[in-house]
């Protein structure tokens, strides 16, 4: 169960027990973040993000500088050499020279896996297409572990486009594998979660999966709403996405009946899934989940690099 | 019906699916083949109502992930002598590297030049559904 060298391409990379590792480590650096400043010393993040993506690569970037480390790359293909069609394989090549350990955002689905066929040095994948983002789904984990406790035992929903929701059916498929976990799946019908993997989770786990349209109904027995986004260029009509769009967003009249201790998720960014009345609202930890994400990156440079992090706090 | 001589040395492709036999005939650019060939089409059978048949008069290697790919139930005899010497077995393959594209027009494997494409079976039932090894996207071989 040693990280040290490896590759985090596909959140199936990891055993449920190097995901408790590394999820563990995370804990142990929110309570005491300032003991870790120093774990990566000397050590050095590559970041090739062939699209834009801000948020991911600043929060990469934050948990790498918040452990003493630096780090180099690109957040813009078209500015650099490989926009002349160098292949993914000598980039990969050099930037292991470069760097210790490289995080890669591209839009093309698969390119971190080929990028790990030739990486002298582990590679995180920072999001490919609409394929794989593991690091948000140990993000959503963290979150869930940190501020209920466990990550068995939930019945946790899903709210929007279920459909072509990468973080959902990410998060969805490491949750199946925990004890006692029930899905509740709200979409429109065009958005549904798609039938061949609520099939498999049936059958291979199990699960109890509840699909309904309606969120109201069933919002007053759930551990965790996670309410993703509906994006208007999903429908084929316009009528459909205006009576579907309202009928999902989260205000806080909604949450009258729901417990006082679930969590309401998101990925970000939002657009207006999600009133700006419910942010005050304790149980909206979208804010603190985005927190998460630096430390759950922390933990998965330090993990992956084999830097000693059996640190003694003060 | 149709008499055809039997080879001396050579190679028997049988019981390919009544229409693959020419598209097999082109995979295997037996067109361009300097010895003897023939390609028997609608033959009957008593396993498959009818069937189409390759012989090659000539001793070749004969790519058989390709004819697994598009049927298991083809069966290749090596013929020495007037006598089937060896029956090779041909198996649908677990793994394909190279011999067709990944459908998602999104993976990695459709632009960059220096990966080839690479597949694993996932279901065998009536479809042959291989999984992209870069992207999982499930792409049926269609010859
Ligand atoms: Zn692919």
């Amino acid at each position: 169960m040693i990280l040290k060298g490896r590759h985090l391409i596909d959140q199936n990379d990891l055993s449920l027990e190097e995901l408790d590792q590394v999820l563990a480590l995370a804990e142990k650096m929110v309570d005491d973040r300032d003991a870790y400043s120093k774990v990566c010393d000397g050590k050095i993040l590559g970041t090739l993000f062939y699209e834009p993506s801000t948020r991911t690569r600043l929060s990469f970037e934050s948990a790498m500088l918040r452990m003493g480390g630096s780090v180099l790359g690109f957040s813009d293909a078209s500015a650099s050499s490989v926009a002349k069609g160098e292949s993914i394989a000598d980039t990969i090549r050099v930037a292991g020279v470069y760097a210790d350990a490289v995080v890669m955002r591209h839009p093309k689905e698969g390119a971190p896996k080929l990028a790990s066929q030739f990486s002298p040095v582990p590679v995180i994948n920072g999001g490919d297409g609409g394929h794989q983002h593991p690091t948000q789904t140990l993000t959503d984990l963290l979150t869930i572990r940190r501020l209920k406790g466990r990550l068995d035992n939930l019945k946790v929903a899903f709210c929007g486009d279920l459909k072509f929701g990468r973080t959902v059916h990410s998060l969805v498929s490491t949750l199946a594998k925990l004890p006692n976990i029930q899905f509740v799946f709200i979409s429109p019908d065009e958005l549904k979660f798609p039938k061949h993997m609520k099939e498999h989770l049936i059958e291979t786990y199990d699960i109890e999966v509840i699909e309904t349209q309606d969120l109201e109904s069933v919002i007053d027995d759930l551990d965790i709403l996670y309410m993703t986004r509906i994006q208007k260029e999903r429908f084929f009509n316009e009528a459909d996405y205006v009576r579907l769009k309202d009928s999902y967003i989260l205000e806080r009249s909604k949450l009258k009946t729901a417990k006082q201790d679930m969590l309401i998720m998101h990925p970000l960014p939002r657009v207006n899934e999600i009133s700006y009345d419910v942010d005050d609202d304790n149980r909206a930890v979208y804010f603190q989940q985005a927190e998460f994400g630096v430390y759950v990156r922390m933990a998965l440079i330090a993990l992956l690099l084999g830097v000693d992090t059996d640190v003694k706090g003060e | 019906m149709l008499k055809v001589n039997s080879i001396n040395r050579g190679i028997v492709i049988d019981h390919i699916p009544v229409g693959k036999g020419i598209k097999i005939f082109d995979k295997l650019k037996l067109n361009e083949a300097d010895f003897p060939v023939v390609l028997l089409m609608n033959v009957s059978s008593n396993i498959s109502q009818k069937k189409d048949i390759i012989k090659i008069e000539n001793v070749m290697d004969i790519d058989l992930t390709l004819l697994g790919l598009i049927d298991s139930n083809i069966t290749v005899n090596i013929i020495d002598d007037n006598k089937i010497i060896e029956k090779k077995k041909v198996e649908i393959p677990g793994d394909v590297t190279g011999m067709f594209k990944c459908k998602n027009s999104r993976c990695i494997s459709n632009f960059d030049d220096y990966v080839t494409p690479k597949f694993k079976l996932v279901h065998k039932n009536s479809k042959l559904l291989y999984s992209c090894e870069y992207c999982d996207e499930l792409t049926t071989y269609v010859l």
